[in-house]
């Protein structure tokens, strides 16, 4: 039985991403002759002497004439043990947008440097954009270490100089492993390098098979947005839909019905192959309710004795996506779980500086691929976790009206909790 | 008590279960569209799965190009009555014959499915079309949203895709535009046909191993059929093939394989050299970006 890893990549263009993520397909047999050999034709057609790997990931027309990577593509390959989905992210300088794109739904980022250059600005950006969003487990990948003579001390340095970066944006120390990898030459990518004989660590591959995909949700206390009601009359069935965004659901188990307030058990946890003794986070499922509630897509469904709480007034921190900028005042649509509501923007507070990693004074107006505090109004009370407790009860997306654009990843709370 | 594990095929099958419920409580009119072949019949699967034991709340649409095996035509009108469903048929021959589409010289009517989709999807006012499209098909499809949003002409534009993020799809759209839906965007191959085997989903019989006849064309083995083959210099013979997709006759083509059961064709995917588009569809094969250019005007 294998399971499923979601991991993202993360990293400046010359860092050689496509290249590791080439490597990774290629050195895991995940590249068919068919595909290979389009490569071949299309390099040959650029007047180039060896296959140029990054074209097996560009798909797009622009992308191939321009020789750059426009948006988020997902990979997928496997090994004996796992399977894996990879957001395979552009890594433009100023672009904080796919980078949350690629990380919102990945249990692991692999986090690329530059040997040569070790820890610089667009590592710091990234590791605090991935610290945000509260991914898991990170990976730094220090790449092209043939290039400096696989330099032992030098790659110890730059390993020491991230874990004080990481440790500052609040991962757990056990959360990060760096590996010291050619892509290019294929050194501890999927197999063992000959030339680092004294790095004891795993490689990614072996990395990326045996890190445990268990998520952060599992041992979070229940939570599911109700999705639709699914109503049979000629067994007069009635049940909720959903997927379990936190925690686990049994039958027998205390709910209450949010933002309602109602209280009730639950009497039975379904599937279309029958009924479940317990479902975990990430299961998609039917809950029938011992007493006939008002219950209707847009509430929560959560543990009686552990609820979220519920409010008209948010503290949260947005990233902006859209190139429209953001001013105080803004009437826009917000949604969270299967809810959308109207929002009013309040008063913005700090911005978050990704070169120094820290916040600093607040702005006028929100710009693309920024990062600040704001405060928010809404129209409907949400019943809402702090996104650095439960990732899925704490997100939420702000909705253009004219356009339907979504214009903001927003996250309640604070997650980013800096250490001085 | 503890809590079971999901393995990498229940967690795609609560995603897309997921999808599927999502769409229900935000559109007015979704459609599935359904041609009989593997991905859309497993759609068809998780979408009972979504909503059991109350019906499957969208109904089916196919664009039939008039270029289709017996046996999956006979399929598709068998499932629907199993289970229930309500099917609408676009038949590509109707815009042929009253002049809006024109035959191509080459034969093949994939690219001419387009036309007739984006008629039915206005006539009918559909604003969420579920299609069986998978990230692992081809490059530009590794660049699609599960949900897509489609402009006034039905087309994609890569540059201008909204940010997907967690699992909060945002499915807002004008009057007139609509949202296509991937709900196994995340799927490969070998997990489509490792669940077909779990599941023990039934599929059209051309998918297994089987005496036909077909000729050689531009590498490919191609059945007899009324869109113009065997041509001049092609010759007839009888060959142990089956299908690794199914769609217009005239561009897809056998693979010689003696599998017959789920286990062996798995086993033949695992160990295949070539993906399943570049094994068997012509149209894939035009140019660089023939995927991407279909995609823009409007095909699924």
């Amino acid at each position: 039985m294998k399971d499923l890893l979601r991991f993202a990549t993360a990293g400046s263009v010359d860092d050689g991403k496509s290249t590791l993520v080439g490597r990774l397909l290629y050195d895991t047999k995940s590249v068919l002759a068919d595909q290979i050999e389009a490569v071949q034709r299309a390099s040959v057609d650029k007047g180039l002497s060896t296959p140029d790997l990054s074209l097996l990931v560009d798909g797009l027309r622009a992308e191939r004439e321009q020789g750059i990577t426009i948006d988020v593509a997902y990979r997928y390959f496997s090994t004996p043990t796992r399977e894996f989905v990879l957001a395979d992210t552009p890594g433009h300088v100023q672009y904080t947008r796919n980078t949350v794109t690629g990380a919102s739904t990945a249990e692991l980022a692999v986090l690329l440097v530059d040997a040569r250059y070790g820890v610089v600005e667009q590592t710091r950006r990234h590791a605090a954009v991935l610290a945000l969003l509260q991914v898991p487990r990170l990976v730094l990948a220090i790449n092209k270490i043939d290039l400096i003579g696989y330099d032992q001390a030098a790659l110890e340095a730059i390993g020491k100089d991230f874990a004080g970066l990481a440790r500052s944006l609040g991962f757990a120390d056990d959360a990060v492993v760096t590996i010291p990898v050619s892509a290019l030459v294929g050194d501890n990518v999927v197999d063992r390098s000959g030339h680092t004989p004294w790095y004891t660590g795993p490689t990614l591959l072996g990395h990326l098979e045996s890190v445990p995909v268990t998520p952060p949700e599992a041992d979070s206390p229940f939570r599911m947005p109700v999705q639709y009601v699914i109503r049979e009359h000629a067994s007069d069935y009635r049940g909720y839909a959903g997927q379990v965004a936190s925690g686990t659901v049994r039958p027998g188990d205390a709910v209450v019905v949010l933002p309602g307030g109602a209280t009730t058990t639950v009497a039975g946890v379904d599937t279309a192959d029958g009924p479940l003794d317990a479902a975990g986070a990430g299961r998609s499922v039917t809950v029938r309710l011992a007493d006939d509630i008002d219950l209707s897509r847009g509430d929560v469904l959560a543990a009686a004795g552990a609820a979220p709480r519920v409010t008209n007034e948010l503290d949260a921190t947005l990233c902006w996506l859209s190139d429209k900028p953001l001013r105080p005042g803004a009437r826009l649509l917000l949604k969270h779980g299967t809810r959308t509501t109207q929002v009013i923007v309040g008063a913005l507070g700090q911005r978050l500086d990704t070169d120094t990693v820290s916040y600093v004074d607040a702005p006028e107006q929100l710009a693309i691929n920024d990062i600040a505090r704001v405060s928010l109004r809404t129209a409907d009370a949400l019943p809402v976790d702090d996104y650095a407790d439960i990732r899925a009860t704490g997100g939420f997306l702000l909705i253009d009206p004219p356009t339907g654009n979504t214009l903001a990843a927003g996250l309640v709370g604070d997650p980013l909790r800096l250490q001085a | 008590m503890t809590v079971p594990v999901m393995d990498a095929l229940d967690a795609l099958e609560s995603e897309a279960i997921h999808i599927f419920r999502e769409v229900a409580g935000e559109f007015d009119r979704p459609v599935i569209l359904f041609s009989g072949g593997k991905d859309s019949t497993l759609l068809v699967h998780l979408a009972v799965k979504a909503f059991a034991p109350a019906p499957v709340p969208f109904p089916l649409l196919h664009v039939d190009t008039g270029h289709n095996y017996a046996e999956v035509i006979a399929f598709r009108d068998a499932i629907v009555e199993r289970l229930g469903l309500r099917l609408e048929v676009a038949h590509v021959q109707d815009w042929i014959d009253d002049g809006r589409l024109t035959e191509r010289p080459d034969g093949t009517r994939n690219p001419l499915q387009t036309v007739p989709l984006l008629d039915s999807i206005v006539e009918k006012k559909y604003d969420a079309v579920f299609g069986g499209g998978r990230r692992d098909e081809e490059r530009a499809r590794a660049k699609e949203r599960i949900m897509s949003l489609r402009d006034g002409f039905g087309r994609w534009d890569p540059r201008s895709q909204r940010p997907e993020l967690w699992n909060l799809y945002n499915g807002r759209h004008a009057p007139g535009e609509h949202v296509r839906v991937f709900p196994i965007s995340n799927w490969t191959e070998l997990d489509v046909w490792r669940y077909i085997q779990r599941e023990r989903i039934e599929l059209p019989s051309i998918y297994y191993s089987h005496r036909r006849e077909v000729f050689r064309r531009d590498g490919m083995w191609l059945a007899e059929g009324p869109w113009g083959g065997p041509r001049g210099g092609e010759a007839l013979e009888e060959r142990t093939v089956r299908y690794r997709t199914v769609g217009d006759g005239s561009c897809t083509g056998a693979v010689e394989s003696t599998a017959t059961t789920l286990d062996e064709i798995i086993a033949e995917v695992t160990a295949s050299r070539l993906t399943e588009r570049g094994a068997t569809r012509a149209d894939d094969r035009l140019s660089e970006a023939a995927m991407e250019d279909r995609k823009r005007e409007g095909y699924f």
